[in-house]
């Protein structure tokens, strides 16, 4: 049993990152916007965040300044998409390849400092027995990128603002034609992308591996992005899919851990190997696809008049 | 209505000129409009008529020019601005999000404090009341165009509009819808709702409109009472010459079948497309077949599998020159002497970024042999490419620009004249004349019947009723992907057609009636 929560309580930590940047990509492609740069803006929350966490000695600041930083990362994103009409997925693939170079040189002065890693446990509740460990035993952000899941759903589906958004996405000429603001309600998606990712970066280097090491998102941006599709842009089943490569993540530590004869290379391999494989089967229902994928995702708007 | 002169103006526009770069889209409009009066707003395509609506509705900014509304000077900055005036637009080419529901779109195009609770009671209710039959829970996409039409009319209603403004709302209906529609714009007239009604088609406007306004090249060319004006004098004031109607040749002797379909069957794995059922039909040697129906009743399946873009599952399913091609693709096709127009002009009949002679190389580049051991042979398909451009009357300086750089009517000219220059024995167009302007179109129709007396099987997959009675010899319908019988153009009538584009389910003859049309006529399942 012990084993067991222990398990999830990595779980969880392996997940957490990718449900906030999946989270915030989820919203920025429903407003119809396609932006690859996740990997760089994770890379770019996950120095800012550890730099601000060690010089404050607050957590918190540092969790808030890693979503600014990835909010700035992709507002850049934004003005060179939006307002410069650039191509959305050359200017992403930049913007990741800007945030490796960008977080590496910042965070070569932070390498071999660790930090300590966020509290876990709520008090009280996680001495209830047997569940609480399971349920209380994680940190805060756990919680809160529950929180956030369910946010994003009721934004997009219970809002004025979120049916918008979607409307956006679907239709920019008739969002535009019937006078909503393409651009700046894709702006504000784009930002709160950005900061989600930040976040979501800033959660490995100050919870999971409370130390900087360079490109450590090692390519969690990029599954976030497919997690975004193979969940065919639902926020409930970005969670579940998000818990997937967690959980397979872990599991393959477990396993090699417990020296079962398949090469590690092969088990380091199957999370992406898994969660590709799920990406490709779902996908194949075409009609689901179209039911939600937004429309208008990666076209550029240009207002006629 | 417009006699009262006591009466204020519900909206009065005053100079409204608007330059875009390289075109004066209005030069000097003016426009009055009174309460209760629907109003027509008549020109070709590219007159400027939806220019001045986007101007009154807030979407385009004018250079110059007043807009009074109830006697005040406006200035209408956006279109929320023009619904709160009490301006409701209907447009074109609907503003509709295909993924959300028809209540989720009606919520995205009104006031927040309209789109409160209760909002799918008060849809229903209107709906109910003028006679527009919606439910609020169905996603756009399952709709029809005509329900799509009344997500958008219910939209502008529920807003209590002083103003309803209707850009070309028939153009995707049937006769029958389109009759409908007008029932309920006479009532709303009556209730003293002013409708500004854009179209160009004549007879509607004489049996609706109360005044017009006529526009030419993005003035106004004359102002008229349409009741008291035949189509001829409106048409004249409206294209500003005296357009031929297509000749056609009624005593043309039919040939060989050229084109033979039979029980030709297309599944779709398309959520929003059409399955093709048991289509079989031919085509002879001098004959137009034209085929009518309401846009997403599997025109694009049936063009697909003509083409050759989708396979048939069966290679005895569709015959040319009495080859099964049903497996061949659309290079194979066009060899046996098929010519193909696609409805989409730009990024499917022609690349658009590339110039007119490489896009006259790509889809002649074998019956005008116009390859040499793999190279291009660039002089011959400029050659070609010229003479396409000067017998078809396209306007462009030469074939070195860019597709995209011509307008629709003359890359369509382009396109059209691309393929009748390879000397086709089999033609097949979908929606040749769409957005074409009406001189254009009457050049299309001349050529495609030219075509046709010189032999070739013609097929034309159109909306347009009009122009299928004008160019067709025989007429059929296709309807949820079912085809009906063609019959000869002199047994039927608009409200025929009309009535079998709404649906198999309605087919309102029996079989037995039917006259026998010579030559391998298959019945619909």
């Amino acid at each position: 049993m012990d084993l067991f929560v222990a398990i999830m309580v990595n779980v969880a930590a392996a997940s957490t990152p990718l449900v906030f940047a999946a989270m915030g990509e989820l919203v920025v492609e429903k407003s119809g916007v396609l932006n690859l740069g996740v990997e760089g803006m994770m890379l770019m929350g996950a120095i800012a965040g550890f730099a601000a966490g060690y010089a404050s000695g607050s957590m918190l600041i540092g969790i808030i300044v890693a979503g600014i930083a990835g909010g700035l990362l992709a507002l850049l994103f934004g003005f060179l998409t939006q307002h410069l009409l650039a191509n959305q997925v050359a200017t992403g693939l930049a913007l990741t390849i800007f945030g490796i170079g960008i977080s590496a040189m910042v965070g070569h002065s932070f390498v071999g400092i660790s930090l300590d890693p966020i509290a876990k446990g709520i008090p009280f509740l996680e001495d209830i027995p047997v569940i609480g460990k399971l349920f209380f035993g994680h940190d805060i952000l756990v919680y809160a990128s529950f929180v956030m899941t369910a946010l994003v759903f009721y934004f997009l589906y219970k809002t004025r603002a979120g049916l918008i958004l979607r409307a956006v996405g679907t239709n920019h000429d008739a969002a535009h034609s019937i006078g909503y603001s393409v651009i700046k309600i894709r702006y504000m998606a784009i930002v709160f992308g950005g900061a989600m990712a930040g976040i979501g970066g800033a959660y490995l280097s100050m919870a999971v591996n409370p130390m900087w090491v360079e490109e450590m998102t090692a390519g969690r941006g990029w599954i976030a992005l497919a997690l975004v599709v193979f969940a065919t842009w639902r926020p409930g089943r970005v969670l579940v899919g998000a818990y997937l490569f967690g959980g397979i993540s872990i599991l393959q530590l477990n396993l090699q851990a417990m020296g079962v004869t398949i090469a590690p290379q092969l088990l380091a391999m199957l999370p992406y190997l898994v969660t590709i494989a799920v990406l490709v089967i779902i996908s194949r229902d075409s009609g689901l696809m179209k039911k939600h994928a937004p429309a208008c995702l990666g076209k550029i708007f240009h207002a006629s008049s | 209505m417009s006699s009262a002169a006591t009466e204020t103006a519900r909206l009065k526009l005053t100079g409204v000129t608007k330059q875009y770069p390289g075109c004066l889209a209005n030069d000097d409009v003016s426009l009055t409009i009174m309460p209760g009066e629907i109003h027509a707003l008549l020109g070709e395509n590219g007159a400027g008529k939806s220019t001045l609506v986007k101007f009154i509705y807030g979407v385009v900014k004018a250079d110059k020019g007043m807009m009074e509304w109830n006697g005040q000077q406006v200035d209408v900055v956006d279109p929320n601005a023009a619904r709160q005036l009490g301006i409701g637009m209907v447009f074109q080419h609907f503003s509709l999000f295909d993924s959300l529901t028809v209540a989720e779109n009606i919520a995205l195009g009104i006031s927040k404090e309209l789109a409160g609770p209760g909002l799918e009671e008060r849809i229903e209710k209107i709906s109910e009341d003028y006679g527009l039959p919606l439910d609020p829970h169905r996603h756009v996409h399952s709709l029809s165009v005509g329900e799509r039409q009344r997500i958008e009319i219910v939209r502008c209603l529920l807003q209590e509009p002083k103003l309803l403004i209707m850009d070309e709302p028939t153009s995707v209906l049937t006769p029958q819808e389109a009759e409908r529609l007008f029932v309920t714009l006479r009532r709303l007239s009556a209730e003293g709702v002013s409708i500004l009604y854009i179209s160009h088609k004549l007879d509607e406007i004489k049996a609706l409109c109360h005044a017009a306004t006529i526009m030419r090249g993005g003035r106004v060319t004359g102002e008229c009472i349409p009741a008291e004006e035949t189509a001829k004098s409106m048409a004249e004031m409206m294209i500003g010459t005296n357009l031929k109607a297509p000749e056609r040749h009624d005593d043309v002797t039919l040939g060989d079948v050229r084109l033979k379909i039979s029980s030709l069957n297309v599944p779709t794995d398309d959520q929003f497309g059409v399955s093709l059922e048991d289509i079989s039909f031919d085509v002879r040697a001098g004959e137009i077949l034209g085929v009518a129906g309401i846009a997403g009743n599997g025109q694009t399946e049936l063009m697909d599998a003509l083409s050759g873009e989708a396979l048939a599952s069966n290679n005895e399913s569709i015959w040319i020159e009495g080859e099964a091609v049903g497996l061949t693709g659309p290079g194979g096709r066009r060899q046996l002497g098929v010519g193909f127009v696609p409805e989409e002009r730009l990024g499917h009949g022609a690349v658009p970024d590339m110039t007119l002679w490489e896009n006259a190389f790509l889809s002649g580049m074998k019956r005008m042999n116009l390859m040499s051991n793999g190279f291009m042979k660039i002089k011959e398909t400029v050659d070609y490419a010229e003479s396409v451009i000067k017998q078809f009357t396209v306007k462009t300086p030469d074939s070195s620009h860019a597709a995209n750089s011509l307008s629709g009517g003359n890359l369509q000219k382009f396109i059209m004249g691309r393929e009748i220059m390879q000397s086709p024995t089999v033609m097949i167009a979908l929606q040749p004349t769409w957005g074409v302007d009406a001189g254009a179109a009457a050049f299309i129709h001349q050529e495609l019947i030219n075509l046709a007396n010189n032999g070739a099987a013609v097929l034309v997959i159109s909306q347009d009723l009009d122009e299928l009675f004008a160019i067709s010899t025989r007429i059929a319908v296709i309807a949820e992907g079912r085809m009906s019988v063609a019959k000869n153009v002199s047994d039927l009538t608009v409200e025929q057609i009309g009535l079998m584009m709404g649906g198999t389910h309605d087919l309102p003859d029996d079989p037995h009636a039917q006259p026998h049309v010579e030559g391998g006529v298959s019945h619909v399942s």
